[in-house]
């Protein structure tokens, strides 16, 4: 039988699974404007709630066409309304950050609830008809591959009807745009999103059971394997079905010829050890690829909001704060020995607090990119890996020159991150970054020569005349760097490049119109903040003794993203608040047995929750507080209320589209008349 | 030869021409007028200028040297600074903070000895900003912000300051000290090249006008020749009324 045809034929199959999955993607993000994150982890959690349903040997053990109806048309469709309602409603008009973290918290909570309800164990999901195949040009194909195409067929043809030749398609298409043109008023826009959502999620739960009897119910690579069909969606730019078709095509062939003609280009046809996991990066490799070769859409880009101002501490008092912090490590030290505290079951060592400032610097690290710059970063647990990694092979006495050399190495390594930053922005900033650090899992981490399969030991500083060897100093050691490191990132704040890292999230054109090299700029603060996540992950690798590359996956990445947030971005109490939330979670998680898997699923609902206080929970106390005694004093602010209204006008002009991009003309009018600045120009008599 | 000059540029968004053909000049030591209706494309005439807009032909010129290919930041060092008609303030940074921040990023690449603090204080004095300060710039009023972006332009040390829109959102009190600020500006060298809606303002400080409709530049002159030019009339200040759009 012919290769090639074999080949072309799974290809094809491969891609069906692809386009359903990223049909749904694409659906919810043109109707809502909101890119889900969770996609994948939804279609995970259905597969497995199928397996429930049919398979599990416990379960009601359901005939297939129920218990797909029941997961289709009713667990699936009503779970994307759920979400709809609760959470992507109150999103509207919130920046990306915002929308970013939401999704992304939904993604860590699903794989949160499947790791605590399936834990491993081999669960069996066979395919429709399964064994009996079919020979189509002399290839045997199964019944699952065939009737995986039909439905992607199925769903392409459904998908373009409702979305031309329906009321509520041609409203769904218009609604993202713009919602008074569309003609609709809140509650129909709200039914239209509601429906897209539904939709969309039974097509990610359609996708999630296509995959599970070739892949297998696996959390991780289920999820991810839906992921992979971002790729797919991107190069219809999140907007277009039928070039999503053509990258799902495009993809599905990639992932079969290459595992099977890549390896004849080398000798004795096996692939060179670098090459481990290129098979599995595929998909990613080519998210990144589309990513940075589309033209740019430079609609939808990080929308710097109107935000409360966050009081920046004078260096007096970072340097006070810092000394606090130390002070107070050592007084712990001093009085309860590096056992630390006992309170009921759970035991507060300085190794498991020792985590909170690891933590808490890793995420300080996200302060001057996102907090500042508003730039995204969701690999900046795969950079502490890489500076861990440094430590140890650099290191291995305990050198100081370890940490320098991490914090330099990761520092350019950070350049890398930079690289599409110069490029992208916001989502696709986020997404490219996130392929960043799924490739550093497939590729980079499992080589030889790095963590390979086990983990590294990491050696603890060591000084000459002082050393760190014991859990009461290292955890002294890590208050000193993290202090430093916030009086470092503080002054930064203060500073010139501070401030031209504010300006610069609030208005790129602006500061290119003063003379200001973006290009560079951008850089600085990718390697400031990568070089602080290498220095923190190098001090996390010592702490923890030896580490290997799944404490640096993507999925491990994705809770510090969401503390940063939820300690508030921009300041340095917030990530220390983070940083020790995360501990506690973990501390907990460990000795508590009934609630184990709090660790689990805690950071991502606290990001679905941040929806709410998008600016952190330190500002907000902060403020609340401020307020409040303010208003002791003298009676409710009429400033407050007006400032209020102004900022709102601002954000709304904020949120408009960048000079120079191109737009439709009913854009521009509609623009303009939201801005109401100029009258609306018929611009159709301009062409004439 | 003009300090600035644009050749034959064109722009197209999509089907629309946005300019086509346009020719500018501007001269130093004088403020230069750019009216026209809304959606005339003067806006975009500032973008191409600066370096935030592609051209589809023609050339900007500057000290007789052809920057058309350099990029924002690279025109901005040669001595170009504008404001926006749709503000782009950092609106994070407090008032002072804003004009500080341009001062310090021209200090950071030009061999300036001046200090950017000083600099700050003496401009932020000149444009009338000392009451509003310390205040978040997004909290400050739209006319307010205005003359913020004004102070932050002028902190960059242009050679020609472009001006989009500068006085709405100003009271009548607070337009006629503008009024006198362009006018010093002038005086001490600098080129001003301004899109204004006040059209008495215009006609007050403006030495000559340059007026732009669907396009393309359909007459340049002084004052009384703009005011008693048919075209204008018919395109522009429709019917002789001489107060704004049509
Ligand atoms: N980014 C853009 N994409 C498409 N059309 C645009 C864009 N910017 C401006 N236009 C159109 O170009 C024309 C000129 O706009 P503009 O330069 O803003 O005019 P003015 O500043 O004179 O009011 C208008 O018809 C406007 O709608
Ligand atoms: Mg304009």
């Amino acid at each position: 039988m012919d290769e090639l045809t074999r080949l072309t034929i799974f290809g094809l199959v491969t891609a069906a699974i692809y386009f359903v999955a990223a049909s749904g993607l694409v659906l919810t993000y043109t109707t809502s404007g909101i890119f889900n994150f969770a996609h994948g982890a939804i279609g995970m959690v259905a597969a497995f709630v199928y397996w429930e349903l049919r398979f599990n040997p416990e379960g009601p053990g359901l005939s297939t066409p129920v218990a797909l109806f029941l997961v289709l048309v009713v667990f699936a469709p009503l779970f994307g309304v759920l979400v709809e309602r609760v959470l992507i409603r109150n999103l509207q008009g919130a920046s990306l950050a915002t929308t970013l973290v939401v999704t992304v918290g939904m993604l860590a909570f699903l794989i949160g609830v499947a790791q605590t309800r399936w834990k491993p164990e081999s669960r069996v999901v066979r395919g429709f008809f399964e064994p009996d195949d079919v020979p189509i040009l002399g290839v045997n194909v199964t019944w699952h591959d065939i009737i995986t195409v039909i439905v992607a067929v199925a769903v392409a043809v459904g998908l373009r009807l409702l979305l031309y030749r329906t009321r509520i398609g041609v409203a769904m298409r218009a609604v993202v745009d713009n919602r008074t043109l569309a003609g609709l008023n809140g509650a129909q826009a709200h039914r239209v999103s509601a429906l897209s959502w539904a939709i969309g999620s039974s097509l990610a739960a359609l996708a999630g059971i296509l995959l599970a009897p070739t892949l297998g119910l696996e959390i991780i690579a289920l999820t991810l394997l839906v992921v992979n069909a971002y790729a797919a969606a991107m190069v219809g730019r999140l907007r277009s079905l039928p070039l999503t078709v053509v990258g799902a095509v495009i993809l599905g062939l990639l992932v079969n010829y290459v595992p099977n003609y890549l390896p004849k280009l080398f000798e004795k046809d096996t692939l060179p050890s670098w090459l481990t996991g290129i098979n599995n990066s595929l998909p990613i490799l080519m998210l990144f690829a589309v990513l940075l070769l589309l033209p740019q859409e430079r609609l939808g880009g990080w929308q710097a909001r109107a935000g409360r101002r966050v009081r920046v501490p004078s260096f007096a008092q970072s340097l006070l704060g810092g000394a606090v912090l130390v002070a107070g490590a050592v007084l712990f030290v001093a009085v309860l020995g590096d056992d630390g505290v006992s309170i009921g079951d759970v035991s507060f060592t300085t190794q498991r607090l020792g985590l909170a400032l690891a933590f808490g610097l890793i995420i300080l690290s996200l302060v001057p990119l996102v907090g500042y710059a508003g730039q995204i970063s969701l690999a900046q647990m795969t950079l502490a890996g890489v500076g861990a990694f440094v430590m140890a092979k650099v290191a291995a006495d305990g050198s100081p020159v370890g940490l320098l050399a991490a914090m330099a190495i990761v520092g350019a390594a950070g350049g890398i991150i930079a690289l599409p930053a110069l490029r992208l922005r916001g989502l696709y900033l986020a997404l490219s970054t996130l392929a960043i650090a799924v490739l550093a899992d497939n590729m980079f981490f499992p080589q030889k020569r790095v963590f390979f399969t086990g983990s590294l030991e990491v050696d603890r500083l060591d000084l000459g005349f002082i050393d760190f060897e014991s859990d009461g100093a290292y955890f002294v050691l890590l208050a000193i760097a993290y202090a430093l490191a916030a009086v470092f990132v503080l002054a930064l704040r203060r500073g010139p490049f501070g401030r031209r890292l504010l300006a610069m999230k609030d208005s790129p054109a602006a500061c290119a119109t003063l003379g200001l090299d973006l290009t560079r700029t951008k850089f600085a603060v990718f390697a400031v903040s990568a070089s602080l996540a290498g220095l923190g992950g190098a001090l996390y690798g010592g702490l923890r003794v030896a580490v290997g590359g799944q404490d640096f996956s993507m999925v491990q990445g994705l809770p510090i993203l969401l503390l940063a947030v939820l300690g508030g971005i921009a300041t340095a109490s917030g990530a220390l608040f983070g940083g020790f939330f995360y501990a506690l979670l973990i501390i907990l998680s460990a000795d508590i047995k009934s609630i184990d898997s709090l660790v689990l699923f805690a950071p991502g609902l606290v990001g679905i929750t941040l929806g709410r206080m998008p600016e952190g929970v330190v500002p907000d106390l902060a403020d609340r507080s401020r307020r409040l005694l303010a208003r002791l004093r003298s009676g409710p602010d009429p400033a407050v209320v007006e400032r209020r209204e102004q900022r709102a006008a601002l954000a709304a002009l904020d949120s408009d589209i960048p000079l120079g991009a191109p737009l439709e003309p009913e854009q521009v009018q509609a623009l303009d008349a939201r801005l109401g600045t100029e009258e609306v120009t018929p611009v159709g008599v301009a062409g004439d | 030869m003009a300090l600035l000059a644009t050749k034959h540029v064109g722009v197209s968004f999509g089907g629309l021409r946005a300019l086509d053909q346009v020719d500018l000049t501007v001269e130093p030591a004088c403020v230069t007028g750019l009216i026209g209706p809304n959606g005339a494309g003067k806006t975009t005439l500032f973008n191409v200028v600066c370096g935030l807009q592609e051209t589809n032909a023609g050339q900007v010129l500057f000290d007789d040297a052809d920057i058309t290919k350099l990029k924002a930041y690279e025109r901005a060092r040669r001595g170009l600074a504008r404001t926006f008609q749709r503000l782009e303030v950092f609106g994070s940074l407090s008032a002072r903070d804003n004009v500080l921040t341009a001062a310090e990023i021209h200090k950071s690449w030009s061999h300036d000895e001046s200090d950017p603090e000083a600099v700050t204080e003496e401009l932020v004095e000149r444009i009338g900003l000392h009451d509003v300060a310390d205040e978040q710039a997004d909290t400050l009023p739209t006319g307010m912000l205005r003359l913020v972006e004004v102070a932050r332009a002028l902190a960059a040390r242009p050679r020609v300051l472009l001006l989009d829109e500068p006085s709405s959102g100003l009271d009548e009190h607070e337009s006629d000290v503008f009024a006198k600020l362009l006018l010093d500006l002038a005086g001490e060298g600098l080129a001003v090249l301004m899109v204004e809606h006040d059209v008495p303002l215009v006609m007050e400080v403006c030495t000559t006008i340059h007026v732009l409709d669907f396009g393309k530049m359909i007459a340049v002159g002084t004052p009384a020749e703009i005011q008693s030019n048919a075209d204008v009339q018919a395109a522009y200040l429709g019917g002789a009324t001489g107060n704004g759009d049509a």
